[in-house]
Parts: C-alpha cells; sequence; structure tokens
C-alpha cells in the first residue's frame, strides 16, 4: 500500500539474515565436536525462537489491552502495533521447530524431565509428571498457538474490515475480544513460561516466574513498537504521529521497565532472604557461573531506562529512544539468555558465534516480516473511532 | 486542542453549567446537615467509642486479652491491619495513576476516594501501635538516637520497612490531597457567608487567589505528587507482603506476594469506594457527576484486580503441588479443607467468583448489584489475609503445636470499632469538605458534558 521496503532496508535485514547464518555455521563447525554441542546449539535456538517470538506475542497483548480499555491515542500507531503481532506465525515456526527437535532428543540435556532414564532416578521429577511430560506438553504448546493465531487472524481481518466499512460494530466487537484474549493471555503467559523456561531448572519454582517473564517481554516489545515508529516517521511516513505519542510510548518503555525490575527485585529479594536451599539454588548457579553478566543485564534494564527516559523532553527525543531501546532490549535478550543457559550448559555457556549468529538471523527474519506486514495496509487506519482523537492527541 | 471521540459516554450528565458545578458541590456544606447525617454519625460515633473503649482496656490489660495461641503470635489484629492498608490504596491510585493514564471519569471521584485512603490508613496504622502494648513507646519503631545503650531499631525487618512505608505513603497521600482541596476551600471561602465559616475556610484555603501563577503552580505541584505517589503505590503494598513473605513460612513464603498483594490492594480499595460513594452521590444529590459509567469503569476494575488475585490464588495453589514440597503442599490443602476451609471456601467465592459476575453488562451497570458485590469485596479480602495468616501459622511441624484462633469479645470490639471510627471520619469529611473536585470537574465540562457532547457543534468536524 503506502509503505514500501525501501532497498537499503531489505539490504540491511537481508544482510543480518546472511551475516547471523555465516555466523551460524561457523559456530557449528567450530564447536561439532564439542560434547554439549546439541544442548548448546538447541539452546541457542530456544533463547533466540523464544525471544523473538515473544516480542510478537507482546505486540498482540498490547492491541488487545487497547482495545479492551478503549484507548484512543493509540490509534494512530495502531498499524505498527499489529505489524509487530504479525511475527507471530513466523515466531512461532521458529520456536515450535526448536521445542520439536528438543523433543525428539529426549529434551537434549535443557529439559531433564523429557528424559527418561533421568527421570526414572529422580523422585521430585516423578512428582511433577503428571504435568511435565511430553504429551501434555505438546498439548499446552499447540492450544497456546492455536489461540493466539486465532485471536491475531480475528483482529486482523476486523482491522482490514474497518478501513472498509467504517462503524462502530467492529470496535464493539473488538473490544469484546480484546477482554478475551486478555483472559486467555492471563492464563497462557504463565503456564507457557513455565512449560519452555521455568521447567529447565526442573527442580526449582517460583510463583512469580510467570510474570516476570510476561514484564519482560512487555518492555522488549515496548521498545520495539518506540523503535519501528521512529523508523516510519523518519522516512516521512506517519505524519499524523506527533510528539506526544513518540512520549507515551516512551512512557510505556519507562513504566514496563519498572515493572520488569520491580518483579525482578521481588522474586530475587524474597529468595535471597528466606535463604531457602532448594530456591536459592538457582540464584547461586547464576552467581556462580554469570555473575557479571547477571547483575549487569539487571543495571541495564533498570537503571539505564530509570535514570534516562525520566524526564520528558528525553522521552520525546527519537535518537536517546533509539539509543536506549537499543541497550535495553539487548539487555532483555540477555535475560533470556541467562534464563535458559544456567539451567543447561550452566559452566559452559558462552556468547559465542552461535548465540549471537542466531540472534542476528532472527533479528533479520523478525525485522523483515515487521516490515512486509507494515506494506499490507494503510500506515494509518482510515475509520478507527479514536482516529480524530489520537489525531488531536496532544500532552 | 484535544478533541473527544463521538463514541465515548458523557461524564457529567444533564446541562450543567459552570456555577450549577458549584452550586452542587457548595450547597450540601452550607446547608444545614439533613436528620440522616446526624442519625449515621451518632451510630458511626458509638461504634466508634466502643472500639475507643476496647483498645483502652487492651491498653490496660495487656494484649493477652486478644485471641492468640500458641503458634498464632498474631492474627486478627494484622488481618485487620492489611485489610485497612489495602483498602487505603484506592485513593492514591486513583489520583495518580488514574492521572497518568489520563482518565478524566477519575475527576469526580479522586476528592472521596483519597480521603477515604487517608482515613483507612490511619485505621490501619492502630493496630501495629496497639500490638506493641505499650504505646507511649511507639516512636521506638523510627531510627532516632537515643541514651537506651544499644537500642536501634532492626533494618533487616520488613516490619520497620512497613513504619517507614506506610508513614512516607500517609504523608504524601495527605500532601497530594491537601493540594487538591485548596482551590475548592476558596471557591467555598468566597461564597461563605457567616464570618465564622469564612475565618475557617480562609485558613484552609491558604489565601489562594486564582491567579494564572496559582494554577501555575498548582498543576506543577499536582504532577509531581503523582509521580512520587505512584510508586508508593506499589511499594506499600509490597512491602506489607514482606512481611509474610520473607519468612520461611509455607503459606507466607512464595515470591508471587508483592503484586499479587498489590492487585488485592487496589480490588478492595475499590469496592469501599464503591461502597461509599453510591451512598454518597444519592444522599447528597451527585448523581449528575457520579454515574452509572463511573460505576461501571470501577467495577471493570474490580473485575480485573479480582482476576488477578484470583489468578495469583490457582498459581499458589498449583505451584504448592509443583514444587513437590509436601509441608508447601500441606499449607494449600490444610487452608482449603482443614478446620478453616468456611474462611477459605468464602474468601474464594468472594474474591474469585464474585467479580467475574462483572462481565455481564446488565451486572456491572445496576447499581443496586454493585453495592451488594462491594460489600461481598469487603468481606472477601478481609477472609484473604485472615486465611493467609491464620491457616499458615495454627498448624506448626509437629502436630503437639497444633491450636486454633478464636477471636476474643475485644479483638472483634477494636475491629468493629476501627469502622465506626472510619464512618466518622467520612461523614465529617463529607459534611465539612467539598467532596467532589470541584474546580477539576470544571475542566472537563466541554469536552465530556453531555449538553456540549450532543450539541450539533461538537461534532462539527465529522
Amino acid at each position: 500500500m503506502e509503505f514500501q521496503i525501501t532497498k537499503k532496508a531489505k539490504n540491511v535485514t537481508f544482510g543480518l539474515m546472511g551475516f547471523g547464518l555465516l555466523l551460524t555455521i561457523v559456530g557449528v563447525f567450530m564447536n561439532i565436536s564439542d560434547h554439549h554441542f546439541l544442548t548448546r546449539f538447541l539452546a541457542s535456538g530456544l533463547i533466540s525462537g523464544f525471544f523473538f517470538f515473544a516480542l510478537g506475542l507482546g505486540a498482540l497483548f498490547f492491541l488487545s489491552l487497547q482495545y479492551a480499555t478503549e484507548t484512543g491515542w493509540y490509534a494512530s500507531v495502531k498499524r505498527v502495533i499489529e505489524g509487530v503481532a504479525g511475527f507471530i506465525p513466523y515466531g512461532m515456526g521458529v520456536l515450535g521447530l526448536v521445542l520439536l527437535v528438543i523433543t525428539l532428543n529426549h529434551g537434549a540435556h535443557i529439559y531433564l524431565w523429557m528424559d527418561p532414564k533421568v527421570v526414572a532416578h529422580d523422585e521430585i521429577i516423578q512428582g511433577k509428571a503428571a504435568y511435565l511430560n511430553p504429551i501434555f506438553f505438546w498439548i499446552r504448546t499447540i492450544v497456546y498457538f492455536t489461540t493466539y493465531i486465532i485471536f491475531l487472524r480475528g483482529f486482523q481481518k476486523r482491522s482490514a474490515e474497518e478501513d472498509r466499512i467504517g462503524g462502530t460494530d467492529i470496535h464493539f466487537q473488538n473490544y469484546k475480544k480484546g477482554a478475551m484474549f486478555l483472559v486467555f493471555f492471563a492464563v497462557f503467559s504463565s503456564t507457557s513460561s513455565w512449560d519452555w523456561l521455568m521447567s529447565i531448572d526442573v527442580h526449582w519454582f517460583s510463583t512469580l516466574y510467570g510474570w516476570y517473564t510476561f514484564a519482560g517481554m512487555w518492555c522488549s516489545t515496548m521498545v520495539v513498537l518506540v523503535l519501528t515508529t521512529l523508523y516510519l516517521k523518519k522516512l516521512g511516513y506517519l505524519q499524523k504521529v506527533n510528539d506526544s505519542h513518540i512520549h507515551d510510548l516512551g512512557k510505556w518503555t519507562f513504566a514496563t521497565s519498572f515493572l520488569w525490575s520491580y518483579l525482578w527485585f521481588s522474586q530475587f529479594m524474597l529468595i535471597w532472604y528466606a535463604n531457602i536451599g532448594e530456591e536459592v539454588a538457582y540464584y547461586m548457579t547464576r552467581i556462580a557461573n554469570f555473575k557479571v553478566l547477571y547483575f549487569s543485564m539487571f543495571i541495564i534494564n533498570f537503571a539505564f531506562p530509570m535514570l534516562i527516559l525520566m524526564s520528558r523532553d528525553a522521552k520525546r527525543n527519537a535518537g536517546i529512544l533509539t539509543f536506549v531501546g537499543m541497550v535495553i532490549l539487548t539487555g532483555h535478550w540477555l535475560d533470556v539468555y541467562i534464563m535458559v543457559s544456567a539451567g543447561t550448559l550452566g559452566a559452559n555457556a558462552r556468547i559465542g558465534a552461535l548465540e549471537i549468529g542466531m540472534a542476528l538471523l532472527m533479528l533479520g527474519f523478525f525485522a523483515y516480516t515487521v516490515l512486509k506486514n507494515l506494506t499490507k495496509s494503510p500506515l494509518t487506519p482510515v475509520n478507527h473511532p479514536f482516529l480524530d482523537e489520537s489525531i488531536h492527541h496532544e500532552i | 486542542m484535544q478533541k473527544e471521540a463521538a463514541i465515548r459516554e458523557p461524564l457529567i450528565l444533564g446541562h450543567k453549567t459552570y456555577h450549577d458545578i458549584t452550586e452542587d458541590v457548595c450547597r450540601p456544606i452550607e446547608d444545614k446537615a439533613p436528620k440522616m447525617w446526624y442519625t449515621l454519625f451518632g451510630i458511626a460515633l458509638i461504634i466508634g467509642l466502643y472500639g475507643v473503649g476496647s483498645i483502652l482496656y487492651l491498653l490496660g490489660t495487656g494484649i493477652g486479652v486478644w485471641g492468640l495461641n500458641k503458634t498464632i503470635g498474631w492474627a486478627w489484629d494484622i488481618t485487620n491491619f492489611v485489610w485497612w492498608v489495602g483498602i487505603g490504596h484506592a485513593g492514591t491510585l486513583i489520583s495518580a495513576v488514574l492521572l497518568l493514564f489520563r482518565q478524566k471519569w477519575r475527576m469526580a471521584i479522586n476528592r472521596s476516594a483519597e480521603a477515604m485512603t487517608i482515613f483507612a490508613v490511619f485505621m490501619a496504622g492502630l493496630f501495629p501501635l496497639i500490638h506493641m502494648g505499650r504505646l507511649w513507646v511507639g516512636y521506638w519503631v523510627l531510627p532516632l538516637p537515643n541514651q537506651f545503650g544499644s537500642l536501634w531499631v532492626n533494618f533487616n525487618s520488613p516490619l520497620l520497612w512497613d513504619v517507614f512505608a506506610i508513614s512516607t505513603y500517609l504523608s504524601v497521600s495527605l500532601v497530594f490531597w491537601y493540594i487538591g482541596l485548596i482551590p475548592d476551600f476558596a471557591t467555598i471561602r468566597d461564597r461563605a457567608k457567616k464570618p465564622l465559616s469564612k475565618k475557617m475556610y480562609s485558613i484552609l484555603a491558604f489565601g489562594w487567589s486564582g491567579r494564572a501563577k496559582n494554577w501555575n503552580r498548582f498543576e506543577l505541584v499536582s504532577l509531581v505528587l503523582a509521580g512520587l505517589a505512584t510508586p508508593l503505590v506499589f511499594s506499600v503494598h509490597s512491602i506489607v507482603s514482606f512481611d509474610f513473605a520473607t519468612s520461611v513460612i509455607p503459606g507466607w513464603h512464595t515470591t508471587i506476594f508483592p503484586p499479587y498483594f498489590v492487585a488485592g490492594a487496589v480490588f478492595s480499595g475499590f469496592a469501599m469506594v464503591q461502597t461509599l460513594l453510591l451512598v454518597m452521590r444519592k444522599a447528597m444529590g451527585l448523581e449528575a457527576y457520579i454515574h452509572t459509567k463511573h460505576v461501571e469503569y470501577m467495577n471493570i476494575v474490580i473485575m480485573v484486580t479480582g482476576s488477578i488475585v484470583g489468578t495469583a490464588y490457582i498459581t499458589e495453589l498449583f505451584i504448592s503441588w509443583y514444587s513437590g514440597v509436601e509441608y508447601e503442599s500441606y499449607a494449600f490443602i490444610n487452608r482449603a479443607t482443614g478446620p478453616y476451609w468456611w474462611a477459605y471456601w468464602s474468601m474464594m467465592t468472594c474474591n474469585v467468583i464474585s467479580p467475574q459476575l462483572m462481565w455481564i453488562p446488565k451486572l456491572r451497570r445496576s447499581l443496586l448489584f454493585t453495592f451488594f458485590i462491594s460489600i461481598v469485596v469487603n468481606i472477601g479480602m478481609w477472609f484473604e489475609r485472615y486465611v493467609i495468616i491464620v491457616t499458615s501459622i495454627h498448624r506448626d511441624y509437629i502436630p503437639a503445636a497444633w491450636s486454633m484462633h478464636f477471636p476474643s469479645h475485644i479483638d472483634i470490639g477494636v475491629y468493629v470499632g476501627t469502622i465506626g471510627l472510619f464512618f466518622v471520619f467520612f461523614l465529617l469529611f463529607a459534611r465539612f469538605f467539598p467532596v467532589l473536585a470541584l474546580n477539576e470537574v470544571k475542566t472537563i465540562l466541554k469536552g465530556s458534558g453531555q449538553s456540549y457532547k450532543e450539541s450539533p457543534d461538537y461534532h462539527k468536524h465529522h
């Protein structure tokens, strides 16, 4: 439609994919003789597969939230949110493939509970077997994926319809469907994070885990929304998006960074304070093998946005937002990296060609897909009932 | 210029002018109080005095008059403390967080919700104080230089963090509330005819003149205070949850506590706002400003926070099994099937099931039903604290240390008394203070008033 992927953007995204693929191949050859190779390869796939899938999922959540709360200001950036959410099927494909290969390899030392030999000698895992078993795991995964796809397609369909027909019926339908999605998401965001991530540290448990993972995902998504909006504006698109919209997106980035930090602290502090062996083991492995990385990750994701994005002017400044956004996006990738690596490779974990390669490959793929999605419809929704309110947005 | 979408419902009903708003808010203060006010005030005062009597008896005799038992070192008092602190969350949430989210409907309810918050925090603060037994050394909770030898506060204790968190919260809420009141006091002052009330309100109004500079500073301070208050909304109840969660007691030690307590606090706070406002709007003739849409919005907040709380209950229950820790599992089995099963199931019914009824638009727009549910939620949230606190400590690791908690009549007297005192404060507020932020409400009249929204010029641009 109005937006076309520039030649430069095409070169950069394909360049990223090509370079990422090259690095991955180099990484494979460098490490293939290592006996941890399979675990490392799949762990790397899980890290980037989950991280980029979560960016899309976060956008779907954010879109539903706007519908359910009948928010007005977001209308002029709605297509950006939809573009990011449109990555879900692709992210799902990658994540699903990684999970499948892990399952076929009896957990590949990532999900120990998938390995019958380990389970046979482990009473704690036996106790969890009613929940943690490959069949039920896949039933749940398929249910999550199917639900996400159904809601995504519904929102996409109605969004296009609204552009054609207008009126308020579609708005009220979105309002209902948005609320409904939030209900499913409230349950699935927790259970899926237990399934895909928490079960890596199979003996360990934390009731806050799901909300913590969700907060990280939400924050990363907000960064992507800011960056994409700024990119489009720089090219001269999204004329209707003014400083106030950018400010609001900046506020969301700031607020979700805080939310994530608050939950990180709550989980860490309570476990550290009570110092119960079964629980504290989780942080012991992180401190033993990832001390500097783990705490710098927290500082990056907490102090950085807090100090820099505190002021109003900073949240309206494209340069500052881009810089902070890229830093905390990396910070949240590191968070997922440690979430997966500490319980799988532990002391043998490295950020090498394999990890960086796959991350860049996914980044290129993600960026290209999002841009491609943006070409499919007008960048400003035509008949959104809050469009006028959004265009006159001023704070 | 800002534009409000046609699809949004008006926030001020009828054909109100700026002057009507002043009249509607000031008249109840200027007229004589109705008989009903005296009746309610009398009842609240008697109940409050009964509470004061119970507290005095308690202080004279010692906390042995409470129904505490072997392992149950705190039960009823801390339950009431957490209950009141939780209720004291809605006001600041409405005035600060909803301000940041630019929710205009908050303007009709923020004043009374903030007042309610402050009175609720007063009531909450009472319980730790009387639990000390020696009220007169209450200042020992502060890290003051002293000559008592090694007497110093324990910075490792979440109870001390509570002291800091709650006193900060109270101070900021109080200042925030008062700053908002200043222009409205000035309006009452300018209208007052009797010399005494003119004098009183002019003292309260701090010499407000209504000049542009006054308003400029007013708005600046409000925004700064909103920024300060927002983290406080989260910190207070998070720290209250630390009182339990930093321990190693199954049922108390769980990482989800901080955010889940915050959600629960907002849940109960909004319920109390509903209880009070539904009566107040009717009694004071404010139906045009606080109407079905406001009630519906608040019901949605109740539904969402109730669902968050429900999700947390289920998460805890599931993880207690998933953890494979037998003590953890038993703590929850005991809650649901042990001697306090009735408290657990009351909590589940009131907090998890009842807010789900708000999915039905007809119910969440029904004032009578809302009033009923708001009471149910308040009961449920009281039971939640009782369940968490008592069921987790009444059965220790060895059955010889198993006991029960039954409240004594002093326990009940103190609790009921705080409800009386709370209403005494609130009724005084409703009698002498502007219950609606009238100057703020005026700012939305032309954007969200019904007569303006329905006029043909409003949507010329469409």
